[in-house]
């Protein structure tokens, strides 16, 4: 070893013990952005880190949502949790149900004497995250709601106007089928998420009750009851488009094949998150328009508000008290007007705060970004009642995967809209009754 | 029966000798295996906070599950499928190269090639393929008026699965045809065709026979690998879907465990085919290892 790599150590060396001896208390943040969404949210926590010297949280990318929470459990059990993460709305059950586990936001903000107040938050978005009490137990850090994009361009072409997009389904099957007749694309339509958009958001805008207990905010005893007439008659029409070949199904859970289609101007017409906003306008070469859901007219005359997915952040036990200090500050920071709007703004994930919104509409960005508040609107147009508050029950990443499946046998022709539903009812109580066994 | 034995004078060595093998195999494969057969018995919720003894409950329900019936049916249609499928491509490939005089070892190479991609990327690769909207074989077969999706059809999304797990595994199999087929003596096929045998009889009658150690061998192998190894090619292109006609024994373990939690129903699942494994493994061993003549 030469003089040269024997100093090259110690100056190392000196460096990395100068570095421990700085105390700064690391925080880890578990989450599951990765791509543009995952460089926004690095440069959040680079922003909180920059404002002061005690605490430096630390964001560690853990693959999807599932993933995510799956790593979380697993180190809790082997007591290596991170004091952050990010869990997404459907976990949301999974988390209430493990007290012990998790330190509710309410309280680590009122036991570290941080400013707190639930009124400051969207209504519609806090409603989804607190307990029956009305104490917020995880903290909202990206919410979305599922509104429609469509392309200009392929409106055009089909001689549809590109300014007035289809409000309701007769609407759509009028559009999609004048885009394909038309030539201006090959598909008319094509979704996202069946489950979030076409099963969950379908019940609540159109007033339908999705399960008993308040759609199982009254407890681990709820039963699904989504199996109506009005979803069956949804999901025959969606494999009955599929088969005439103006709607693309894109797959199961987020629809990966969806996105790449309505890119690539095959299909006019996509329902996606509000937060796909960024990575559409990115990536689309032709003009998007956007447009809230549409809803049958036959079943309600104006639609109820859409409901929530995302993610929010939830504190786990068993770290040290100063990292929960740390936490609290954080998450302060979090809540602040320009740290929100900056989020909402560079996403699309909904501003959580009302000071956020009002913050956006003072900047003029609304107006200068038509479209980018349709996901607003299309959440606080109505008070939310108890089909459309959002819902809360057990072992729900399963009943997704449930959901997907039954709609999968519905175009393959297997099964009709109500026989996948009756199905799906039966075999979501099964383990609703599971997991209320083994959370009580 | 004369038997290789090497004498220790002392009982410290050998002892020795085997404990790091022992402690690695009691450390990670028969610790998790315990565990597992523990939590089979329970239900738990995911964090481990509240545990309760079941008996035999997660078992009962599994076999009261037609799903789960039907993944027991699945399985067993895809580990036949693969098998014979990858056996039957090896073969052929190694007869033809073993035939081969000149540039035996590049063909030998290329073939071997599959076997060195991980699974999820062969299963990634053929995904790419065959995507409905920006795959070349789904516009390819659009020419010849058939419609693929494996998005939605069942069938479309087997056939996938099973191309993806043989392609990968062919090139394993291969290896081992080749080494059979030039340790069989030239002599013999030699013989037989001055006897007036044809190249086809010569085959079937001398060269397969003689083949069948590496035969069953491969073939416990290629019913292993299709059951427990192809993890990868399902996660990697259809996820199970659609609705269930991929989900094989082995990928339902991980998605009722880990997307799923549910620990109970999933530990139950994999004891099954920690049974299934050691009735392979019985078989090869009490019956294959027998019979046939190496």
């Amino acid at each position: 070893m030469s003089v040269r790599h024997v100093a090259g150590l110690a100056a190392l060396a000196t460096s990395l013990f100068a570095s421990t001896a700085y105390a700064q208390t690391e925080i880890a943040w578990w989450h599951a952005m990765g791509g543009e969404l995952g460089a926004k949210l690095e440069a959040v926590a680079e922003g909180f880190n920059q404002t002061q010297d005690d605490y430096r949280i630390v964001p560690v990318y853990r693959g999807t949502y599932g993933e995510t929470l799956t790593a979380a459990i697993a180190a809790f059990r082997a007591s290596e949790q991170p004091a952050i993460v990010q869990v997404y709305e459907v976990g949301t059950g999974t988390m209430m149900a493990a007290q012990g586990a998790v330190y509710p936001v309410y309280q680590l903000m009122a036991d570290n004497d941080q400013p707190f107040e639930p009124s400051e938050y969207l209504a519609s978005v806090v409603g989804y995250y607190s307990d029956t009490s009305g104490n917020i137990l995880s903290l909202p850090f990206n919410s979305s709601t599922p509104i429609m994009y469509y392309n200009k361009e392929i409106f055009e072409a089909a001689g549809l106007d590109p300014e007035t997009p289809p409000a309701t389904w007769a609407g759509m099957e009028a559009a999609m089928n004048q885009i394909v007749e038309s030539g201006a694309a090959p598909c008319g339509m094509t979704t996202a998420w069946i489950s979030w958009i076409h099963t969950e958001n379908f019940s609540a805008l159109h007033n339908l009750s999705y399960g008993t207990l308040e759609n199982g905010f009254g407890g681990l005893g709820a039963e699904f009851a989504m199996n109506n007439e009005h979803l069956a008659r949804h999901w025959d029409n969606l494999a009955h488009w599929e088969d005439e070949g103006v709607f693309r199904y894109g797959g199961p859970e987020g629809g990966p094949d969806a996105q790449p289609a309505f890119l690539s101007g095959e299909c006019g017409l996509f329902m996606n998150s509000s937060a796909g906003r960024a990575a559409v306008v990115a990536n689309a070469d032709f003009e998007v328009g956007f447009a809230p859901l549409p809803y049958y007219d036959d079943v309600v005359e104006t639609p109820m508000n859409s409901i929530i997915g995302g993610a929010t952040l939830w504190v786990m036990q068993g770290r040290p008290a100063e990292e929960y200090e740390g936490v609290a500050a954080f998450f302060s920071y979090l809540s602040q007007p320009e740290v929100q709007a900056d989020w909402h703004q560079d996403t699309g994930y909904l501003p959580i705060t009302n000071a956020a919104y009002d913050l956006g509409q003072e900047q003029g960005y609304y107006e200068a970004n038509p479209g980018s508040d349709t996901s607003i609107m299309q959440m606080t147009r109505v008070e939310p009642n108890e089909n459309s508050k959002g819902l809360r029950f057990g072992s729900y990443t399963q009943v997704r995967a449930l959901i997907d499946e039954e709609f999968e046998a519905v175009l393959a022709s297997d099964k009709t809209g109500q026989e996948a539903l009756d199905s799906l009812v039966e075999r979501g109580n099964q383990l609703l009754r599971e997991f209320e066994a083994a959370n009580s | 029966m004369q038997t290789k034995r090497t004498i220790f004078s002392n009982r410290a060595l050998p002892i020795a000798l085997i404990a790091p093998q022992l402690v690695i195999t009691l450390i990670f494969f028969i610790w998790p295996a315990l565990q597992a057969i523990r939590s089979s018995f329970e239900r738990e919720d995911p964090f481990g906070l509240r545990t309760s003894f079941v008996w035999f409950q997660n078992y009962t329900r599994l076999f009261a599950d037609p799903t789960y019936l039907s993944a027991f049916g699945r399985t067993l249609l895809f580990a036949t499928a693969v098998t014979v499928l990858a056996m039957a491509f090896a073969l052929v490939l190694a007869a033809a190269v073993s035939r081969v005089m000149r540039s035996a070892n590049a063909y030998t190479t290329l073939l071997v090639w599959p076997y060195a991609v991980a699974p999820v990327v062969a299963g990634i690769l053929w995904w790419f393929m065959f995507n409905p909207s920006i795959g070349i074989l789904p516009y390819v077969l659009g020419q010849f008026g058939i419609t693929w999706n494996h998005r939605t059809s069942g069938t479309d999304a087997m056939v996938l699965v099973v191309i993806a797990a043989t392609w990968k595994q062919i090139s394993y199999n291969f290896l081992f045809f080749l080494a059979g087929l030039q340790s069989i003596p030239n002599a013999l096929s030699e013989a037989a065709a001055i006897d007036g045998a044809g190249p086809f009889k010569r085959f079937f009658t001398i060269v397969l026979p003689l083949l069948s150690p590496t035969t069953f061998f491969l073939l416990i192998i290629n019913v292993n690998y299709a059951m427990f190894d192809t993890f990868g090619i399902i996660d990697g292109t259809t996820s199970g879907g659609p609705n269930q006609a991929t989900n094989i024994l082995v990928y339902k373990v991980y998605a009722d465990g880990f997307l799923g939690l549910n620990i109970g129903s999933s530990a139950a699942q994999s004891v099954i085919l920690m049974l299934i494994v050691i009735a392979l493994v019985f078989v090869q061993f009490r019956f294959v290892e027998r019979r046939v003549q190496y």
